[in-house]
């Protein structure tokens, strides 16, 4: 899923280890995550969320919108 | 790479089943090659090699089990699926081979050899695909 984590990691001048940390979560979770090839459950998510301060869908792109968009 | 607690304790769990496995099965192989054993002592020589690589296999539930972190545990779900549907094609296809006298017997413990390269073949397997956590 297409996300924004990248960026908001990057306005905080944290690394992928950083954010791994906070998270509680492996480097490997963060990167997978940014890079689009795994997509968090609900309940992490929501963490990536409350530690940014943001509604999920200010981080997370919805699939449906974006196909939408498309078109 | 750092390893999670989770996958600590599994690999000292390997190692404490596998020390295990080596040390019964020497005994048990110089004690059937001597013949000095029979009864129930047979039994439970016979029995103790192949419970001490069961153990290698409750290593692994109790590290899906205990893995914390949500991508690790997916990629070991994929990994251990990937080695199953290998086994199992295998012993499936080998068995009908079998049974129509074309292929010799093979004993049945090879298939646990076969399952652990398809851990192997599932590692590379999230590797290729760009997943990277796969260490077991």
């Amino acid at each position: 899923m297409e996300n924004r984590l990248r960026v908001l990691r990057a306005e905080q001048d944290w690394s992928q280890q950083d954010l791994a940390e906070k998270l509680e979560v492996s480097r490997q979770s963060v990167n997978a995550i940014e890079t689009g090839k795994y997509d968090p459950s609900l309940p992490l998510a929501f963490r990536i969320a409350e530690l940014f301060a943001l509604p999920i869908e200010d981080i997370f792109v919805s699939p449906a919108r974006r196909s939408s968009k498309a078109i | 790479m750092s390893m999670s607690p989770a996958h600590r304790r599994y690999v000292r769990r390997i190692f404490v089943s596998m020390s295990l496995y080596i040390a019964t099965l020497f005994v048990a192989v110089s004690q059937f090659r001597h013949g000095h054993v029979e009864g129930p002592l047979a039994w439970l020589l016979a029995l103790l090699p192949g419970l001490c690589v069961a153990g290698v296999f409750w290593a692994l539930g109790k590290l899906l089990a205990e893995e914390t972190d949500e991508y690790l545990r997916s990629l070991l779900v994929r990994q251990l699926l990937i080695a199953a549907a290998i086994t199992l094609s295998v012993a499936t296809v080998y068995g009908f081979l079998e049974n129509f006298g074309l292929v010799r017997h093979i004993d049945a413990f090879y298939l646990t050899m076969l399952y652990f390269i398809g851990m192997g073949v599932g590692a590379a397997v999230n590797r290729v695909s760009g997943h990277s956590g796969g260490r077991c």
